[in-house]
């Protein structure tokens, strides 16, 4: 029985009467804001003019860095992002001045009438850059366990590589937007599209010079967030607040999907070089790797986002020995920022390159390779030694990771179906210039936020004299269900239809002091407090029932369908309970906390228990590839995940589908690129490509994991945000099997692929059937790929220096390379077809020969 | 030309007849904007540039636009992007927007089937995008053509999709109620001439919209700084973006450019006529497979509503999907002037970059396509970065022709994307003439190919994947027609 509730505002969705900040219909007078961007993404800003602007008509303000009262600063943990420039510009594009008229049109218009005067300077625009002119932000970051040095020296093989993945933009479809209005007392009061009500607050009030009790923020919905309205919403909130202030009237600014882009943070670009040892049988002993994320102008949440990243470099497996070090770029571009998986991604695709790498290097199954190292028995503290609990690893049963993965093995009928693609590949005839990959991959990603003190929620519940109830809490609401979730909570513990129950704005009059809604905690956080001031309440209700029915404490109650019923067999409507309380003035309204428990985090040492728990599932995917034009197809999803006891099983698996698809995304076609300049050149939907629904295959099955309770989570729930994205790793890996196969012919498993993903008809492949050779109607795999050339590129616009792009022959040797490699890409898979396998196996994969194959 | 005294549009939004006045209404004003100082706040906006559906509406054309003007037939909705049309070009239009649909079920407060079956499927999530995915589903679940495709312009960031491929497949089990076909409620289009040649202001940025051939090409002469605006997908970004400060002729209602015939011999294709118009017309008779295919590619449901084969000529990107495939097929261009018309070869008309044979006071009044002959073969080939609604990085269309001894008599290799203009590789072409269909032709272009052709990197991809694409789609032909090219030789 699916015990789903729809999502609490599906009807509004669909009708349209849902209401965002973006198409909130302002009230007459309310100005509009528009920025003036820099033509530089790295300069001296001498001077502003901005008289011919004030003067423009509709135009009621020019809001430039000495209209400021307050700090001019919105980083969240270090303060070293300017909301307007003084005397620097950092990143192109970046808004210099807001011009706030009547209209739009009008805004726009007297933009361009603003004059600066600017000395451009070098700019910074990779993370290979940020390395030549030692362009950091903050300290270099360590995590160690044990002796990876030794322990890699000891291994019988010893590999090194390096992988890369460029930004991804979060694309919410709803573009940053606040509505800030003053009212007679010098009140600020905020509506925004933020997933940080709080922190918006906190910087609304820096920024004017105020306490935050002069602040109020609301969040009605969000059309999307992604990690994308954490922080970089707070900025437009100052703007629109420091308008309101200087103007008395009612500011709004919405993004267009340009300035969006061109301003706001990404998903971070990642260089992580390793040099990884391990044994005969694929068993990992040592990892040694360097982390390096671009961070972009201004730190905002790297230094977490990058910790992240460290901490999950071993997905599902057991790291005997590691040496980490992650250092954060410091380029002249936006600011990286939280996207969904907070680094985590960037960590388990390192981790998925190094088991397949090992794969590769030993000839043997990926799959069993990433079965083989899955944490165990005596092998279950994590490089930063949190130790798995029971939960993960029952006593004399299989651990939770390798139910999963058995059962998705049998699930999704991996074993007949690694036959079929073989046979397929086998099969290929010259029409038919297509081969198939198949790959299956795991998720371990651990639940809480690592600063343990964001790990809190609180709760406000009122209950009015009718019987019907208001549940405020901290948490927003972008689509994730939350709020139908908290509902759902409030229901089960009053035992009262949800009917009777609504979610509120998230405000900070009602909850203060609230954490972001990220780190996919949203339900675990704030349904603890939320059940806890429900519970206060129910307390409360049961003592007045008590009174009502003439009961002694022997008689138990309990609450379900709308009423208190006594185990005596008497019972008492909720609203007349509620009625009874109200006239024996009672007090309806509880609020409610919690703090996750047993939580550590050494910052200095990098090691402790950050975590509550870990979140687990697997994904299985089936692509074909073009080996003529790179294109590529995904035919079918498997994916089985746990999510605990799900509040909402509906809600749960449109989160994991929807996630993966996001992933799928970052890995296969979203690319974000940056010209030479510094301007990002893909800025609306018709250059930055994301999935459409002819991108996700029709056979798409998606399985909770039953009998999967965890212990100590809201009724035995798990988080289900962030996790699932990482799945898509499994069509990265199941398109560098298929490109494998082309390089193979009949007997070789080779290919690879150094860096990151990129899809891959980036890079080419020229498989031509040589009619030549033979009956052109026959199939001939060992003539497909004797004949090929081994070619590979980058697809780099030229004109940029910092991306170069290298194109490598068929004895694995560099033929041209041009400055630097791609930094950014999430791709780039390297197609080789080579005459000899392990020449390019060694070439192109940088496979240390200290110790022989 | 008709000018209105009150200088007013009439369009009808939601069953209700609305007169905008120009005071109120800016001529280049979107559709989009419209809807949102009505109230309408239901539809959104998401990327103001015609490429997330988000703002997407069902339009009826207030007149003859496909076979189907017979009153007693339902009426007939395409989805379209709001954020690209001018309100003011969609005089006489009927559009729903999802605040309207519910209105037409019996019953007033129930949902209409496609917002049902989306809430029952979970097809929302954070919202946004919603609506435009409920106006989409809406226009094909009464057209009773609903698929995957029916929301392949519709961009949806949470739900990954399936949910929404659910909510299809329960809707494709219902029978739609026909949408009643209201009166021409819109008023008389020909009557409501967007301009008031008087008011200088106003007519610094106005809008005509002329009812014939004559009248567009009179209004052209009178106004030549004035542009022509067909299905506006890709000049409507100038209104979205940065609010149109030029004067626009709108062709929408001109019947002349309406014509699309496809006889014995030939395909006729109206210079107005939506590329949804002619998808429709060659998928019914499956023929014309490349221009078909081609279509398909060809950005998204919402996009090829409005686009029109003059506007794809008319701006003639160096991609433009659709003009190698003119290239590949020998088509004629019609142009209609102040002196009259004529006729320019495909292979004639693109001069340099997004300059055309097409003088600034003519128009692509149609274009003609013969019939291949028999014996020729032609298939057309696009990548992009995404499979489904992408701008190319290559798109290609070929032809070949063999004669009665198998021996290569017609050759055509078309490009997109790989030059400054839709472009044909002549001297590969010419080097095919004459040889043996059995003989290996890729490696008789390759070289020919590559060092005539030298395309660009850009962010889409770089020269040398492009390059490598030039070759292997031809390559990718070969193998498709290897039975046609070898089955005179192998019987």
């Amino acid at each position: 029985m699916d015990k789903s509730s729809p999502h609490e505002s599906a009807r509004g969705h669909v009708t349209g009467s849902a209401r965002y900040c973006h198409d909130l219909p302002a009230p007459a007078g309310t100005l509009m804001l528009y920025p003036v961007m820099s033509p530089h993404a790295h300069a001296e800003l001498l001077s502003i003019d901005t008289d011919a602007a004030r003067m423009a008509p509709g135009v009621h303000a020019v809001l430039t860095a000495a209209d400021i009262p307050g700090e001019n600063d919105t980083g969240p943990i270090v303060h070293d992002e300017v909301l307007l420039p003084t005397n620097r510009i950092s990143f192109h594009s970046q808004a210099i001045a807001w011009i706030a008229a009547e209209t739009e049109a009008q805004a726009q218009f007297a933009a361009g009438l603003v004059t600066t005067k600017m000395q451009a300077l070098p700019a910074i625009l990779s993370i290979e850059a940020a390395e030549a002119t030692g362009s950091f932000h903050g300290q270099t970051q360590i995590l160690n366990k044990g002796d990876a040095a030794a322990a890699i020296d000891a291994s019988t093989h010893v590999v090194q590589g390096e992988v890369r993945c460029g930004e991804q933009d979060h694309f919410y479809l709803e573009t940053q937007a606040s509505f800030a209005s003053v009212d007679g007392d010098g009140h600020i009061n905020v509506v925004c599209s933020t997933q940080h009500p709080s922190e918006t607050q906190h910087i609304v009030a820096r920024v004017l010079g105020l306490k935050y009790h002069q602040v109020s923020v609301t969040c009605l919905r969000m059309g999307g967030g992604f990690g994308g309205k954490e922080t970089q919403a707070n900025g437009f909130a100052a703007l629109a607040a420091l308008a309101a202030v200087k103007t008395g009237r009612a500011v709004k600014v919405k993004l267009k999907r340009e300035h969006d882009m061109k301003l706001t943070g990404k998903r971070h670009a990642f260089r992580m070089r390793y040099t990884l040892g391990f044994s005969t049988d694929g068993l990992i002993a040592g990892l040694q790797a360097e982390l390096i994320a671009d961070a972009g102008w201004s730190m905002d949440l790297s230094p977490p986002v990058l910790m992240r990243a460290m901490v999950h470099v071993d997905n599902a497996y057991y790291l005997p020995a590691v040496a980490l070090t992650g250092k954060l770029a410091r380029t002249n571009k936006t600011s990286a920022t939280a996207f969904r998986g907070f680094g985590g991604p960037q960590g388990l695709l390192l981790a998925e390159e190094l088991v397949d790498h090992v794969a590769r290097y030993l000839d043997m199954p990926a799959e069993q390779i990433r079965a083989r190292n899955f944490y165990r028995k005596g092998a279950e503290i994590t490089h930063y030694g949190q130790a798995l609990t029971a939960t993960d690893l029952p006593v004399g049963e299989p651990s939770r990771m390798s139910r999963i993965w058995n059962t998705l093995h049998q699930q999704g009928d991996y074993a007949p179906r690694k036959i079929a693609v073989q046979q397929f590949n086998q099969n290929a005839n010259s029409a038919n210039s297509k081969k198939r990959g198949l790959a299956m991959t795991p998720v371990k990603f651990g639940i809480s936020f690592n600063k343990v003190q964001y790990n809190q929620a609180g709760a406000l519940v009122l209950i009015y004299a009718d019987g019907s109830v208001q549940i405020n809490h901290g948490g927003t609401e972008m689509g994730q269900g939350l709020h139908t979730k908290m509902r759902t909570v409030a229901a089960r513990v009053l035992g009262i239809s949800e009917r009777h129950i609504r979610v509120m704005n998230t405000s900070t009059e009602k909850v203060p002091n609230t954490s972001a809604t990220a780190a996919s905690s949203g339900a675990d956080l704030n349904g603890q407090a939320v059940k806890a001031a429900c519970e206060t309440l129910r307390e409360r209700l049961h003592e007045q029932t008590r009174l009502q029915l003439g009961l002694d404490e022997s008689v138990d109650l309990h609450s379900a369908d709308d009423a208190i019923h006594a185990s005596n067999g008497t019972s008492l409507r909720f609203a007349d309970a509620v009625l009874a309380a109200y006239n024996a003035r009672i007090n309806l309204s509880a609020s409610g906390f919690y703090a996750t428990p047993g939580l550590s985090w050494n910052m200095q040492s990098n090691t402790g228990s950050p975590f509550f728990y870990f979140s687990y599932g697997a994904a299985l995917s089936e692509v074909e590839v073009d080996g003529l034009t790179g294109e590529w197809k995904l035919l079918r999803v498997d994916i089985l995940h746990d999510v605990g006891d799900s509040l909402n099983p509906q809600i749960d698996k449109g989160q994991i589908e929807g996630a993966f698809a996001q992933g799928l995304g970052w890995l296969t076609m979203e690319e974000v690129v940056w010209d030479s300049d510094g301007k990002l050149r893909t800025f609306a939907p018709s250059t930055y490509k994301i999935p459409t629904i002819c991108e996700i295959p029709k056979e798409f099955n998606t399985h909770l994991l039953s009998s999967a309770t965890q212990p100590g989570t809201i009724f035995g729930s798990k988080a289900v945000g962030e996790p699932p994205l990482m799945l898509a790793l499994s069509v990265r890996m199941a398109i560098k099997d298929a490109i494998a196969a082309f390089a193979d012919g009949a007997t070789h498993r080779t290919t690879e692929i150094g860096t990151v993903s990129r899809h891959p008809h980036e890079s080419c492949t020229t498989s031509r059937h040589p009619r030549e050779s033979g009956d052109p109607g026959t199939s001939n795999p060992e003539t497909l790929s004797s004949s090929n050339l081994c070619l590979s590129t980058n697809n780099e616009p030229e004109s940029s220096p910092h991306l170069g792009s290298r194109i490598r022959g068929n004895d694995g040797r560099e033929i041209r390379e041009n400055g630097e490699i791609s930094h950014r890409t999430n791709a780039e898979l390297r197609l080789a077809c080579p005459a000899t396998p392990e020449a390019i196996l060694r070439a192109v994969m940088n496979i240390t020969t200290k110790v022989s194959v | 030309m008709n000018l209105t005294a009150n200088n007013s549009l009439k369009i009808t939004i939601n069953q209700q007849s609305h007169v905008l006045q120009s005071s109120t209404l800016g001529y280049n004003e979107t559709l989009l904007k419209t809807l949102h100082k009505l109230g309408l706040q239901g539809t959104k906006e998401g990327c103001g540039d015609g490429d997330c559906g988000a703002c997407t509406v069902a339009w009826c054309a207030p007149q003859k636009t496909y076979a189907d003007d017979d009153h007693t037939l339902p009426a007939r909705y395409l989805a379209i992007n709001s954020c690209l049309v001018p309100t003011a070009q969609l005089a006489g239009s009927r559009v729903l927007t999802v605040e309207g649909i519910s209105q037409l079920s019996a019953e007033p407060a129930a949902l209409h089937p496609v917002q049902q079956a989306m809430i029952d499927c979970a097809g929302s999530q954070c919202g946004y995008c919603t609506p435009g995915f409920v106006m989409s589903l809406f226009c094909d679940y009464h057209a009773n053509s609903l698929s995957d495709l029916s929301v392949e312009g519709n961009l949806c960031r949470c739900t990954g999709y399936t949910s929404i491929r659910q909510a299809i497949e329960k809707l494709k089990l219902q029978q739609p109620n026909p949408i009643p076909r209201h009166p021409r409620a819109g008023g008389d289009p020909g009557k409501v001439s967007i301009l008031n040649q008087t008011d200088s202001e106003a007519s610094a940025n106005s809008l005509f919209l002329p009812t014939s051939l004559s009248e567009a090409l009179t209004l052209k002469q009178t106004n030549p700084d004035a542009l022509w605006l067909a299905g506006g997908t890709d000049l409507g970004l100038a209104f979205s973006q940065c609010g149109g400060a030029t004067r626009h002729i709108a062709l929408d209602q001109i019947p002349e450019l309406q014509r699309l015939e496809l006889t014995e011999r030939a395909l006729h294709i109206g210079g107005a006529v939506p590329l949804a118009g002619l998808l429709a017309l060659l998928e019914s008779h499956s023929s014309f497979e490349p221009i078909t295919r081609m279509l398909h590619w060809f950005a998204a449901r919402q996009v090829r509503n409005r686009a029109t084969i003059g506007g794809n000529l008319g701006t003639a990107s160096p991609i433009g999907d659709l003009l190698p495939v003119l290239l590949a097929l020998d088509a004629q261009i019609v142009l209609a002037g102040p002196t009259g018309e004529r006729t320019v070869n495909a292979a004639d008309y693109f001069l340099s970059y997004r300059t055309t044979e097409c003088k600034p006071d003519e128009l692509v009044l149609r274009v003609d396509i013969a019939k291949p002959k028999p014996g020729c073969n032609s298939q057309s080939y696009k990548v992009g970065k995404r499979g489904s609604d992408d701008i190319s990085i290559v798109s290609s269309c070929f032809q070949l022709g063999v004669d009665a001894n198998n021996r290569v008599d017609f050759a055509r290799l078309a490009y997109g994307g790989v030059a400054a203009v839709p472009i044909r590789a002549i001297a590969a072409e010419n080097a095919l003439i004459g040889v043996s269909a059995t003989d290996d032709l890729l490696d008789i272009v390759k070289p020919i190919l590559l060092s005539t052709l030298q395309p660009l990197s850009d962010f889409r991809a770089n020269a040398a994947y492009r390059q490598q694409l030039i070759v292997n789609l031809f390559d990718k032909f070969l193998r498709e027609q290897q039975a046609n090219l070898h089955g005179e030789v192998h019987g």
